[in-house]
């Protein structure tokens, strides 16, 4: 899991003034906020609003996967297969070509226990956006927290966070996810008892979000270490502002692009890192659908099976590619200046 | 040098311990019990007294620390389950095997997988990199920006099964990753690693693709080159003895960072192929509650990439002799 690191620079200030100076020479003059200029160059870019398109594509799916269910007939938990004589074989691989695919089965069936493939992929898009979305937001509001506050108090503060972060970024985090998540289930659990669902659902969360803050902060540190000196900020503390004042009203404003363009950087990676989990087997259990269980049976029957991994495969290329691809518009329409 | 080797390993000698204290801790205060699974089912409160004695663990946890750091140096003995030589990082009892030997084991196979995918990366990352510099805004460039966002949004364990099922079942063209180790045979070590490494580095050399790119157009329209352009040098040698090595900084910073990553991918490659290194240790591990094993693997894993980030930092002062080491 790491993150690229994006190189923005605060220029809004500049780019209004020259805004200003531009369509001063025009006929009429219109004031624009930041977000509005954002707007209007983000829509000039075909590029973005086509991934944008496809990246809500996913969500709606995600929101409306009943109402998908209920129109296509099947849910994720059938066992058609072993419940319809003649759809899989003896050694329960679908005996129709391609995965089992038909006009009943449109992506075909699931080898073994014979569930809808399309059932599969379409609440599996549940539980990979949503812990996604969770994680991302959570390590943004603690990322910005700990790298605003390291970055302006300075001093012991900064030295403490700083090497937190350090120490956090250098280490694998592949593995201590995967060492972590029982532990922090074996804390809760006896041995005894089976993991609830929602337990494991919460526990991947906590361990992406304790892992995956430091990004964030360290950008943001460094981005108000350089804020800090500058003569607005400076020029609102000489005339008395609170910290607060200070932190909400000159500092904040100033980076919300980093924020939103790094939130943008991190969501396809806790998707991956997600499925991740499920692939090695320690993320989501059965029942709940979940791509990253998907890939790990379709590891393990692509010899004759190759369909069932090419599903959920080309599934999450396409939203991966496509969310990078309005991640980098986005960075574009905030930030014009940037060369890519 | 020597005293800047010298306090970076004594820095990365107290991360280290750090790390050690957080885990064991964390490890050893949950309520799962490694006496109680080796004790079964049918378990005397009087078997589990025994066990849980033999095994030290009915010590305070600080003392229990203790004996683990004591036993790195001097080895450990555990009555009934056997003996744990020394560096003793503890004693496995899902697997019943000291936990150091098993890592020891399985390092050549990760180590081989990593090196392996770095030179990869590196290569082939640099290469077309390079490629894309040299000839930028052409079409081969666009190319190759193209295909590293692609390249960026793969994930292993989606590439790595297709690959092997295009590649090794359907065309047979490579056979079926395994490890043979390189001592037995060198060429048989390269062929059956081939994949696994095409696989692992795939989602990696898109980036440095792109890093090395940008890296090279900055380079060229700096002052340095510009003057060594007006004194007549030509293009291909601007190109290849100068900006090169301005660029190449960066890159060996990011690629310090992204030893930690390589390792996170590495378990997911070896899971792939199923190879038997230190990643697959860990997730089997992981489904055992094998807690003594997860807390050696976690140290070592800290440890080989402190090390690796130390060793970065020298490469530094070879590749630009403006760095300072001290």
């Amino acid at each position: 899991m790491t993150f690229p690191s994006s190189t923005t620079t605060d220029d809004t200030a500049a780019d209004s003034v020259e805004t200003t100076a531009s369509s001063g020479s025009g006929p009429a003059i219109v004031g624009r906020s930041p977000g509005q200029l954002m707007w209007r160059r983000f829509r000039r870019d075909k590029t973005g609003v086509v991934s944008a398109i496809i990246v809500l594509a996913f969500f709606l799916i995600a929101l409306l996967a009943p109402v998908i269910s209920a129109l296509y007939g099947k849910d994720p938990y059938t066992t058609y297969g072993q419940n319809q004589p003649g759809l899989l074989n003896e050694y329960g691989y679908p005996i129709a070509p391609n995965g089992g695919m038909s006009g009943e089965f449109w992506f075909g069936l699931e080898p073994g226990l014979g569930r809808d493939v399309f059932m599969q992929l379409v609440y599996g898009i549940r539980t990979s956006l949503s812990i996604a979305v969770i994680v991302t937001v959570i390590t943004t509001v603690i990322g910005v927290v700990m790298g605003i506050t390291s970055g302006y108090l300075g001093g012991k503060t900064d030295y403490v966070i700083g090497r937190v972060i350090d120490t956090l970024l250098a280490f694998p985090s592949q593995l201590f996810l995967i060492v972590f998540l029982p532990v922090v289930e074996a804390a809760i659990v006896l041995p005894e008892e089976e993991t609830p669902v929602w337990l494991r659902y919460v526990s991947i969360c906590v361990v992406l979000t304790v892992l995956g803050w430091a990004t964030i902060a360290r950008l943001l540190r460094a981005q108000v270490l350089s804020l800090r000196t500058r003569e607005f900020v400076e020029a609102a503390r000489v005339t008395g502002a609170s910290p607060g004042r200070v932190i909400f009203k000159e500092l904040l404003p100033n980076l919300w692009t980093p924020i939103i363009i790094q939130a943008t950087l991190a969501l396809p990676l806790y998707v991956g890192a997600e499925a991740g989990l499920g692939f090695l087997g320690v993320g989501m259990t059965e029942p709940t659908p979940d791509w990253g269980r998907m890939f790990q049976v379709g590891a393990n029957v692509y010899h004759s099976d190759v369909t069932y991994l090419i599903f959920p495969g080309v599934s999450m290329l396409i939203f991966v590619v496509a969310f990078n691809l309005l991640g980098d518009s986005i960075r574009d329409a905030f930030d014009p200046k940037t060369k890519r | 040098m020597t005293s800047f080797l010298v306090r970076r390993v004594a820095g990365a000698l107290v991360i280290l311990l750090i790390i050690s204290a957080i885990t064991f801790y964390l490890f050893y205060a949950i309520p799962r019990d490694p006496a109680r699974a080796f004790c079964g089912k049918i378990c005397q409160p009087e078997t589990l007294a025994l066990i849980r004695h033999n095994l030290g663990m009915d010590e305070p946890l600080f003392v229990q620390y203790w004996h683990w750091l004591v036993g790195i140096f001097v080895g450990r003995e555990f009555v009934q389950f056997g003996e744990c030589p020394a560096p003793c990082l503890g004693y496995s009892f899902a697997t019943q095997e000291p936990v150091f030997g098993a890592i020891v084991d399985r390092f050549p196979v990760t180590l081989s997988l990593t090196v392996g995918a770095s030179v990869v990366i590196l290569a082939f990352g640099i290469l077309t990199g390079m490629i894309a510099a040299w000839k930028v805004g052409q079409p081969l460039d666009k190319v190759a920006s193209a295909s590293s966002v692609i390249g960026a949004s793969l994930q292993i364990y989606f590439v790595g099964p297709l690959l092997a099922f295009y590649l090794v079942d359907t065309m047979q063209l490579i056979p079926r990753p395994s490890y043979v180790p390189i001592t037995e045979s060198p060429l048989e070590w390269f062929t059956h690693l081939l994949l696994p490494w095409v696989v692992l580095s795939i989602i990696f050399t898109a980036n440095y693709t792109r890093m090395t790119r940008s890296q090279m157009v900055e380079q060229l329209a700096e002052d340095y080159v510009r003057t060594a352009r007006a004194k007549g040098m030509s293009n291909r040698a601007v190109f290849f003895r100068f900006a090169w090595r301005g660029a190449m900084i960066p890159i060996v910073t990011i690629f310090g960072v992204d030893l930690a990553t390589l390792l996170g991918g590495a378990i997911i490659t070896e899971q792939t192929f199923s190879l038997h290194g230190i990643g697959e240790l860990a997730v089997r591990a992981v489904q055992n509650t094998d807690l003594p094993m997860l807390l050696g693997v976690t140290i070592v894993g800290a440890a080989a990439i402190v090390l690796l980030n130390i060793v970065v930092d020298v490469l530094y002062a070879f590749i630009d002799p403006r760095v300072r080491l001290g």
